[in-house]
């Protein structure tokens, strides 16, 4: 035997103590999607104006959004838990992507449909500042907490990881801002939408190429 | 290709008591395990690399991963496909490396010299003689010469030597910078 990879295995072995074994993904992802659950139903009661939003669910494009939005963040937040660990198939990245259609699908839908009654008001600014903000205001707790877990399992391939995960936290941050967004999407908006998702997982891709340092 | 010696399942459900017996703390396990899987990690990083010295290389890098993540290991799961991924992975990461190494190196200053100048040339062979610098080397501070070891001999990354050698990368950044200095000096003194 190689000597150097001899006296490499004698020191990993007299430092190996007993260590906990990683819960499997599913609890994991469970565990803190209930977590978030929680903390985002407080949020909605506390500061939303439920009349108002429930009002608007009335309507099927504001439904299939909700669906869009929360569906990805739970697939995405699923899928980095499973793709943290080093024997899980890569496939796992493609779960959010069906959701994530659907999301941007149903916005564009719904920007189209306000494009043709309001005419080139439809291309107004609005509130998509605000929007923006939102989306990466609570992206960012949501995101060092699951990161924080994430890194439990030290991924050998940690920017997939993270960048799933960034999607999985815009997401969610993307469903909690329907109940504080009470009017139709314009295309401004969805463009801010998604410009605010895009940073979220530039910024969480960038984060997972830093970890092996 | 894992090796055909003995049947896959067999190696692979010891294999994984062992390491179900390693996470637990039991070092005899452990060490059992990590010397039965060397021939299978080389197989697999020999399907990306071809010279023996980057292989065990490799395959050392695989060995303080698995160390880091054994942590990660389901028991209920064969560990075979286990560590195949994280073999791969990290051969997939020397190759990065290597790749990054060698568009950033440039051409050694004294190289010129080799051409232009006959006694100039003595004068390099001399400073490149293997001999000279290994024994330059084994003269330096125990710090310095770890550091030169990890990060120039086995071209391991700051965080890679790191995690081999305990200290932190300032410290190796820092002895590295020092040794190559006190190799120069030595090196060039040699020469006058």
């Amino acid at each position: 035997m190689n000597e150097a990879t001899d006296r490499l295995i004698g020191r990993l072995v007299a430092e190996a103590a007993p260590v906990r074994r990683l819960r499997p993904p599913m609890v994991g992802a469970a565990l803190w999607l209930l977590s978030v659950a929680v903390v985002g139903a407080v949020l909605i009661f506390a500061f939303s104006d439920l009349a108002v939003f429930e009002r608007r669910a009335a309507d099927p494009k504001l439904v299939l959004e909700l669906i869009g939005t929360l569906a990805t963040g739970i697939a995405a937040v699923i899928a980095a838990f499973y793709l943290s660990l080093p024997d899980r198939s890569g496939a796992w990245a493609v779960l959010p992507l069906p959701p994530l259609a659907l999301w941007i699908a149903s916005s564009g839908y719904s920007c189209y449909r306000h494009w043709i009654t309001f005419g080139p008001d439809g291309w107004e600014l609005g509130e998509s500042g605000d929007c923006f903000r939102f989306i990466v205001a609570v992206s960012v707790p949501l995101g060092i907490a699951l990161f924080l877990l994430l890194r439990q399992a030290r991924p050998i391939a940690p920017v997939r990881v993270t960048a799933v995960g960034g999607l999985g936290v815009a997401g969610l941050a993307a469903f909690l801002l329907q109940f504080f967004h009470p009017f139709d999407v314009t295309f401004i908006d969805l463009g801010s939408h998604l410009a605010a998702v895009g940073l979220v997982v530039a910024v969480s891709s960038f984060a997972g190429g830093r970890w092996r340092a | 290709m894992p090796p055909a010696a003995t049947d896959p399942h067999s190696d692979d459900q010891g294999w994984s008591r062992k390491m179900a017996a390693a996470q637990d703390g039991d070092r005899a396990a452990y060490d059992q395990l990590l010397r039965e899987i060397l021939p299978f990690l080389r197989a697999v990083v020999a399907g990306q690399h071809r010279r023996p010295d980057r292989i065990e290389d490799v395959v050392q890098d695989v060995l303080l991963t698995i160390h880091r993540v054994r942590h990660t290991y389901d028991p209920g799961r064969p560990l075979r496909p286990w560590l195949a991924a994280i073999a791969r992975r990290r051969s997939i990461d020397a190759l990065r490396r290597r790749g990054r190494t060698e568009a950033l190196e440039v051409a050694d200053d004294l190289a010129y010299e080799t051409f232009a100048d006959p006694a100039a040339n003595r004068e390099l062979e001399a400073a490149q003689n293997t001999a000279g610098l290994s024994g330059a080397i084994a003269g330096l501070p125990p710090s310095q010469r770890e550091a030169v070891e990890l990060l120039k001999i086995k071209e391991m990354s700051l965080a890679e030597a790191s995690r081999a050698s305990g200290k932190s990368t300032t410290a190796l950044k820092v002895n590295v910078h020092r040794a190559i200095k006190a190799l120069r000096a030595q090196l060039t003194g040699e020469r006058k």
